[in-house]
């Protein structure tokens, strides 16, 4: 990375050591030279030396191995176990039986939209997020974010105590400080509350009361990722912002103007469940929708579309001016500016496709593109009478939807004028992600009183005054909506462990309630609103008498609690009138596209979102679902432009393809802004612009986060805050260390992932087995094994994962699986034991791109059992590849003999043995692998054993869908299909029963026990590709 | 072969196993002195001196592995072996010269092997013994390695047999000890001549207890010829099965490249190839630095060559069949393995392999070469690397690019690799020097029986 | 020149050359023993506790039942330690003042729980499951021995994995009826075997393929 970033790095670490104290100061600094920070720090210094730097061991580490190993090398015989302590509690809780999870019904949310959880809790610590099936917004699904939110909550990094200029007080002293403050000025002029988007209804309640006590308040909100250009949208269209909701679940045909709905929207996660259950083809059910995509930066969504179109930026708006003029919008619609290169015919086809689907279409625009773009699209499908069948208007779910940037803008120029003297910065993080042309940072000193509530302790809370350890969501009460405005309580599994305060107990203290608990505020909200709440919406939602009213708020609070969402508080449906003035208005971002120079695209990180996930190692250790980058961000640009700029990459000699790549680091002047980054070249992005992925370069969040990738936000105005023109980029000559896990893009005519359009399906169903044919049962010189009782097997369609990776993180979390750090990721040593390959097929610049995910495949002949010499992978009597942890000796034949290199094996001690939060964090049903074992997918074995131990007990057979992998469990497309393939009802053989079904690599005679489904697409025959 | 046992018989310029004007009394002097003279030459101890301190570099880098774990290494997911496998073939693969002369000339009865037998021996053993070290240190967890062998546990399990791994660990194990009984059963006569003639009181007693009481009666030799003759028909088809099992560790697995039939006999083939390559490379320096040429003739460098030159041949078809098959096989994995060996990342490798293996070796077929002690020592020494070159195509390339494409990548040694590689040729050649200094390294009493005195009757022929 | 060894001692030599193979089989065997040996397992090793409980007490003379203070070990994998709430709900009567107990009370009014030793210690790579095991019929004086005759509680079974295996390679050995799994004096019938075999019928345990797979108690 470049200069300014090797001192920002020293410098966030001298500020760690400024921060800690007393005895824990050299620890402090041991645990900073060990840091994941100091050693990115190296390779910035060295990338080239990097693929050198063999063992970043501390003499630390290297005594605690040596005492591990000799303990370890003793003679079986002659070490005894340490001696181990049962510690009972004094009074036992009722509803808890030893040894068996509780799980508890809650909600995680991002930029105020929630997502239903359950939380598995074993004694009191939460282990492992699952989605809540009665959630509307989750169906049993949960994100990428969520299922890793639970190691935030453990995060030894994140921020402790509550400090003033660094030095540590207690709560009250915080509360003196501000009572006094405000009891200087009784009106509340000068004072600021600074949030991110808020949807809680209790919160939003405080705040008001806040501004009702202090008149001259003023209440601003900002977060980088937001919805400004949305609501807009709304706006122009309806003279009115309106949440819009779509029911993809009745969507034949769906264009998308960049609208990353797959991964990024609100609600993604129902999208994708309604989405992919319209891609699902069976024998029975053989009509597909058709997603048409139109986009600038590579997404999963147009990596699933049927039909994709690479566009700038800036030329998307008169694309959608020219469509909508042929789905009939009214006149007046004049695309500006010469036509874009598409072939004439595919605009109108894709036109003419919506116009036969009316009523059953929908046209969704992406957040990052211009209000007009929104209108327009708002207008598409009034146009199409897509109105109350695919698409619903219901008021904004957001507490009280603003233009996030002018909110802050405003703040800035107040600020400026001196009056501003108490800001209280509640969540969020704007020294870092503020744009940059605002100069939040130096204008933020300029106010006498300055309170940060935060999760860690950052780049804000550094030019604070005050910083207040904000409590986990896990950790503290609290409510918040969902897409659809569904109200769910948050309810904590555990005690705060760094004496976390709540957003809602800050307010409070404001307010001049300090010792009010979280718990009695979100509580008290509800028994005074519940009833109305539910009122409007039985206006139109239901005939049966409401329950709320009917029984006691105890009841309904309790049913609340267990279901985890409030019953009817979905927002009602509401008619909107369509503007009609509007469309004349040419908006200002779109440029004519024979501009010369790149344009310049922004977007949030696709797991570290705004930064805010930065110190989450699963996050930052999982592949991205496209450049399979990990640990870093990078300036993404097309092949072809890259040719033009003379920019490449090289693979290492170590590691490499699988591992180590070094790619031309550049120099990004936008703006006169300057900024160093790799480049990443990514097939299917549009030519002549760069995206750039926001929230890396972190400088103050922890170990894992501080110093990895470069920061976007130094880029980024509050002008053009998504695209913009002028962006030059001239390469420095050097070159910069990326870990990538998956560099080879092309399947060699290997017929790994195998697809088909529906119309070639329909004539051939079978023809996922042209080439290669499973060899006959008979061929093999053992005898054939009959499996008796139960038979597992998995059965993953490829027709619906849209690559979003969450069952990746779902794994790791269940199986207790280590991140080993970007060194040995680069090494090629990454643990994930399920990974999902992504594929490239036809041209490169515009290629087909498809998903695979890819867990052990449990093959009914193992060559991996085969060859280990001491039986420490063997097959079970039901069928699966039993791995033995504690008898394996590491001779890694297995993995060398494994075709699938699913396989994984911990080449030095990557387990965290020491940090006591991260032992909480375990799942207690699973061994925790130490130094040279091999490891990998088990078909979540534990989980397969719990389920038979109950039905045995119970004297039954375990039924179809007892068991549920964690994978199975998180696919919010329901791609993964787990069962007893002996039971011929059950699902997944009926799955495996359809002629789609093929098994990878079966040409090898291994047999797997997991197959897939090979993808139906269902491209236009009026469009020729 | 170069020259045919006809013009053998034709040709007077082949030199005589043993130079003409020595008597019993004189090669006993001879070979003893080495072994006995007080003084140390200085040239040993230099050597030695290097040597050692890569030993100490092994010590250190093997008690750095054990603490901090295989990672240290180069081997990652795809290519989990790395070089400690390369090591370990080449090294069994150069401990097959000395079993086969020792055993199998002597069976054919080569008078010729003779004065290189003992420390082609010797030389195995150490090469089997640096050997051994890798599949220990390759271990995950090597402490654990005793669950390779069937003993009874407390957990009631034992080795899974279908594992060629395990064959291995007997395979090797057997090989050690049969070659360590065959070297010391030749030895004890000459232990015995050295503790008649150690000076040093030291020198009496540890080559008396090592000589076993040998007193030179009939029926010693009587016995001492039975046993030795016994233990050469048990090591001969050793000689051929260590290296088959360890081929077996390559054609068992399914991947492209190492399940091949041609394997076996192209990897014994081989063994012996470095093998001899390897006595050369010593033998050579050996007989300049202390005079040997009388007792290591041209004629044993000639023969020596022309071995090779045969099992290189053998090693070059191998290669092409390998080739041809999967061509002709019609596997798209095998195919893609073979264009990749040659043109992919690792394509210096592979064509280093041909030249030094295949190519070079070729002016063997030169009398002058053969002749030339020079010359001879450096295509030996070209062989020994470009074998180990042979080692490290097959295990690397064919693991780096497989099945699955989402899963290919690249390997490269370590320094901590390189460490342990280089850490055992000090190992090696400490042991090599230590033998020479303590040990004959020619056998005395057999190079006796070459004298024209030692004749009873006509029966050389 | 004159030998330093005599002719006697070849007779060493040769013996040292076969005596090395009997070495070598008897540490073999040495080690093996040693394993075995309560010295390792720790089988009849009583353990220091807090609190000198004695099952010959409450489970002999008393006859409490197991279940009173491991309350989940029919339904959960762990079968509980109790809680110090369960030894009070007797002893706010019994031995009030007892010096013995004092642990206890304190640990009762001042919240601070008991620090147990733990007898049954398996490696935390084997996951065991009581319920299951009693549900199908294995009493707990199986595996844990008479405990109503221990004042001070102790493991009678080496734990090792050869011994978890007797009983899973041939359930029909061990089974006993479901009412009696909780007897400490139930003794195996002279016709167990057959009588076994019955029960592994009627109890459903499935069979022994099963239950020595590794993913049965490794994961």
């Amino acid at each position: 990375m470049s200069a300014n970033n090797h001192s920002l790095n020293l410098k966030s670490i001298r500020e760690k050591l400024g921060l800690t104290h007393g005895k824990d100061y050299w620890r402090s600094l041991e645990e900073l030279t060990e840091s994941e920070g100091f050693e990115d720090l190296l390779h910035r210094e060295f990338p080239r030396l990097a693929s050198q730097w063999d063992d970043p061991i501390g003499r630390r580490r290297f005594l605690k191995l040596m005492g591990a190993s000799l303990a370890l090398a003793g003679l079986g015989a002659c070490v005894h176990q340490p001696k181990e302590e049962i510690v009972p509690y004094v009074r036992q809780p009722e509803d808890m039986v030893l040894g068996k999870p509780l799980y508890f019904a809650t909600a995680f949310s991002l930029s105020g939209i929630a997502e239903g959880l359950l939380v598995e809790s074993h004694e009191g610590r939460p282990t492992k997020i699952e989605g809540n099936p009665d959630h509307p917004a989750s169906l049993g699904a949960t994100s990428s974010f969520a299922q890793a939110s639970v190691l935030t909550l453990y995060d030894p990094d994140r921020s402790q105590t509550l400090t003033y200029l660094g030095e540590i007080r207690g709560w009250s002293a915080f509360v003196g400080a501000v009572q006094t403050a405000l009891t200087a000025k009784s009106s509340g002029d000068g004072l600021r509350l600074l949030t991110e988007t808020i949807s809680s209804p209790t919160l939003a309640d405080q705040i008001r009361q806040l501004l009702a006590q202090f008149p001259a308040a003023k209440w601003h909100q900002y977060e980088p990722v937001n919805r400004d250009n949305a609501q807009a949208g709304a706006r122009l269209a309806f003279g009115e912002v309106v949440n819009t909701i779509y029911r993809f679940d009745n969507a034949d045909v769906i264009l998308s103007i960049d609208s990353d709905f797959l991964s990024g929207a609100p609600g993604t996660l129902r999208y994708i469940h309604d989405f992919s259950a319209r891609r699902r083809v069976e024998p029975a059910r053989t009509e597909m929708n058709r997603l048409y995509m139109v986009e600038s930066t590579a997404t999963n969504t147009g990596a699933v579309a049927d039909h994709r179109f690479r566009l700038r930026p800036s030329e998307i708006e008169n694309l959608a001016r020219t469509i909508a003029a042929m789905v009939g919008v009214q006149s007046g619609i004049t695309s500006a500016g010469n036509q874009q290169a598409k072939p004439e015919n595919w605009i109108s086809a894709v036109a003419r496709d919506l116009l036969r689907h009316r009523g059953k279409s929908v046209v969704i625009a992406g957040d990052c593109q211009s209000p007009v773009v929104h209108a327009l699209a708002h207008a598409m499908n009034h146009a199409l009478g897509n109105i109350g069948t695919t698409v619903d208007y219901t008021a904004p779910v957001e507490a009280e939807p603003v233009d996030q940037s002018n909110s802050l803008r405003e703040l800035v120029q107040d600020i400026d004028g001196g009056r501003v003297e108490q800001l209280l910065i509640v969540g969020g993080n704007p020294v870092y992600n503020a744009p940059a042309d605002l100069r939040f940072g130096e204008r933020l000193t300029k106010v006498p009183l300055r309170v940060h509530l935060g999760l860690y302790d950052d780049e804000t809370s550094a030019l604070c005054h005050w910083h207040i350890p904000e409590a986990h969501y896990l950790e503290s009460w609290g409510d918040v909506r969902a897409y659809n405005g569904t109200v769910s309580i948050v309810q904590p599994l555990i005690a705060p462990l760094y004496r976390g305060k709540s957003a809602h107990e800050l307010l409070a203290a404001l307010l001049n309630q300090p010792e009010r608990a979280a718990y009695q505020i979100v509580r008290d909200y509800w028994k005074a609103h519940l009833n109305a709440e539910s009122k409007d919406a039985n206006l139109k939602a239901t005939t049966e008498p409401d329950s709320a009213q009917a029984n006691g708020f105890e009841e309904s609070w309790r049913e609340a609690l267990r279901s985890g969402v409030i019953a009817k508080t979905a927002l009602p449906v509401k008619q909107v009138s369509l503007l009609t003035d509007w469309p004349k208005t040419q908006s200002t971002t779109a440029t004519s596209s024979a501009s010369p120079e790149l344009e310049i695209i922004f977007r949030p990180e696709p797991y570290i979102y705004d930064g805010r996930f930065a110190n989450n190692g699963w996050l930052q250790e999982m592949p991205r679902p496209l450049s399979k980058l990990t640990w870093d961000n990078a300036a993404l640009i097309s092949p072809s432009t890259a040719q033009r700029l003379g920019l490449s990459y090289e693979i290492a000699a170590r590691g490499g393809e699988h591992g180590e790549v070094f790619a031309d680091l550049v120099e990004l002047d936008y703006q006169g802004r300057k900024l160093h980054a790799p480049v990443w070249i990514v097939p299917g992005h549009a030519d002549d612009c760069v995206t750039l992925h926001l929230g890396y370069g972190r400088t103050r969040t922890g170990r894992v986060g501080s110093g990895a990738g470069f920061n976007a936000y130094a880029l980024r105005t509050s002008v053009s805050p998504w695209f913009g023109n002028g962006l030059t980029l001239r390469s420095t000559g050097e070159q910069f260390a990326l870990a990538n896990t998956q560099l080879h893009y092309n399947m060699e005519g290997r017929d790994l992932v195998r697809s088909a359009s529906l119309a070639e399906y329909l004539k051939n169903p079978n023809f996922a087995h042209g080439k290669d044919h499973a060899p006959p049962k008979s061929l093999s010189l053992y005898p054939p094994v009959e499996y008796q009782g139960y038979a597992w097997g998995m059965a993953i369609d490829l027709s619906t994962c849209v690559g979003c990776n969450a069952c990746v993180v779902a794994c790791q979390s269940e199986n207790n699986i280590p991140i080993v750090g970007k060194t040995e990721v680069m090494h090629g040593r990454e643990m994930h034991w399920l990974r999902v390959d992504r594929y490239y097929e036809g041209p490169v610049e515009d290629p087909k791109t498809s998903f695979q995910p890819v867990p052990c495949m449990q093959c009914e002949n193992a060559p991996c059992e085969l060859v280990c010499p001491v039986g420490a992978t063997v097959h079970s009597s039901e069928g699966l590849n039993d791995m033995v942890y504690n008898r394996c000796v590491g001779t890694r034949y297995c993995s060398n003999n494994c075709p699938y290199k699913v396989r994984r094996f911990n080449f030095l001690l990557f387990q965290d043995w020491d940090t006591p939060s991260l032992k909480m964090l375990r799942n207690p049903d699973v061994s925790v692998r130490s130094r040279g074992v091999m490891e990998k997918c088990t078909y979540c074995v534990q989980r397969i054993n719990e389920a038979k131990i109950d039905a045995e007990k119970e004297d039954r057979p375990v039924r179809d869908g007892e068991i549920v992998t964690a994978c199975q469990a998180v696919c919010p497309a329901q791609a993964i299909v787990f069962g007893d393939i002996n039971d011929p009802k059950s699902r997944v053989s009926q799955l495996k029963a359809q002629q789609r079904n093929y098994g990878l690599l079966e040409e090898l005679n291994t047999r797997p026990r997991t197959t897939y489904l090979a993808a139906v697409r269902n491209p236009n025959p009026e469009i020729q590709e | 072969m170069a020259s045919t046992p006809h013009d053998e018989s034709v040709d007077v310029s082949v030199p005589p196993v043993i130079a003409p004007g020595y008597t019993f009394a004189t090669i006993t002097d001879k070979i003893s002195s080495i072994v006995l003279s007080q003084r140390t030459p200085r040239g040993w101890i230099v050597g030695f001196a290097i040597s050692f301190s890569l030993v100490m570099l092994l010590m250190f880098a093997i008690g750095y592995l054990l603490l901090v774990g295989v990672g240290i290494w180069g081997i990652n997911i795809p290519v989990a072996w790395g070089f400690a496998i390369v090591n370990f073939v080449w090294w069994i693969g150069i401990g097959h010269a000395g079993t086969l002369i020792s055993a199998i000339l002597l069976l054919l009865n080569q008078k010729w092997r003779t004065s290189i037998n003992r420390f082609a021996e010797a030389m195995t053993l150490f090469a089997v013994a640096c050997a051994g070290l890798f599949p220990l240190l390759h271990l995950g967890r090597p402490w654990l390695f005793y669950w390779l062998f069937p003993y009874p546990n407390v957990m009631n399990v034992q080795p899974q047999f279908r594992s060629p791994l395990v064959w291995d660990v007997f395979a090797v194990s057997t090989y050690f000890t049969v070659s360590l009984l065959f070297w010391f059963v030749g030895l004890l006569p000459d232990l015995a001549t050295l503790r008649d003639r150690a000076s040093s009181l030291w020198g009496k007693i540890i080559y008396g207890m090592l000589a076993m009481g040998w007193r030179n009666s009939a029926r010693h030799w009587h016995r001492y010829e039975i046993a030795y003759l016994l233990l050469a028909g048990l090591a001969t088809p050793l000689v051929v099965s260590v290296h088959t099992v360890v081929s077996f560790d390559f054609t068992i697995a399914i991947l492209p490249g190492w399940h091949s039939t041609i394997f076996p006999p192209y990897f014994v083939a081989g063994a012996i190839y470095s093998g001899f390559a390897m006595v050369l490379t010593l033998a050579i320096p050996l007989r300049k630095f202390y005079r040997l040429e009388d007792f290591i003739t041209a004629r044993h460098l000639d023969n020596m060559g022309k071995i090779m030159l045969a099992t290189g041949l053998i090693v070059a078809y191998g290669y092409v069949m390998e080739l041809f098959m999967a061509w002709r096989g019609g596997n798209k994995f095998e195919w893609f393995m073979t264009i990749n060996r040659m043109r992919g990342p690792y394509w210096p490798m592979y064509w280093t392999l041909i030249l030094a293996n295949v190519v070079i070796p070729q002016v063997i077929w030169m009398k002058r070469v053969r002749r030339s002690p020079l010359a001879l020592f450096l295509v030996a020494l070209v062989v020994n690397i470009g074998m180990w070159v042979e080692r490290y195509v097959i295990i690397i390339t064919s693991l780096h690019r497989d099945y699955l494409p989402s899963s290919w990548g690249m390997y490269s040694g370590t320094r901590w690799d390189y460490a342990v590689f280089v850490g055992t040729l000090g190992l090696f050649v400490a042991l090599v020097l230590l033998f020479i200094r303590l040990l004959p390294s020619i056998s005395i009493f057999e190079m006796r029986t070459l004298l024209p005195q030692a004749k009873v009757g006509g029966e050389e022929g | 020149m004159s030998q330093i060894f005599h002719r006697s001692t070849n007779t060493i030599s040769k013996v040292s050359i076969f005596g090395a193979i009997f070495v070598i089989g008897g540490v073999t065997w040495a080690l093996a023993e040693i394993q075995r040996s309560s010295y390792n397992t720790r089988a009849f090793v009583e353990r220091e506790q807090p609190v000198q409980f004695s099952h010959k007490h409450h489970v002999g003379d008393d006859g409490i039942d197991c279940r009173y203070c491991h309350t989940s070990v029919e339904t959960s994998s762990f079968a509980g330690i109790p809680p110090v709430k369960t030894c009070m709900n007797c002893h706010t009567q019994l031995f009030v003042d007892s010096p013995y107990l004092a642990p206890i009370r304190d640990s009762f009014s001042s919240g601070k729980p008991i620090k147990w030793t733990r007898v049954h210690d398996l490696p935390d790579f084997v996951f065991f499951n009581h319920s299951i095991h009693v549900n199908k019929g294995v009493g707990c004086s199986t595996c844990h021995g008479q405990v109503d005759s221990m004042p001070l509680t102790y493991q009678v079974a080496s734990l090792q994995m050869e011994w978890c295996l007797e009983c899973h390679r041939a359930p029909e050995r061990f089974v006993r009826p479901r009412e009696k799994v909780f007897s400490m004096d139930w003794q195996p019938p002279a016709d167990q075997i057959a009588e076994g075999r019955k029960l592994v019928k009627q109890y459903h345990i499935a069979n022994p393929g099963v239950i020595t797979s590794c993913s049965t108690c490794h994961r």
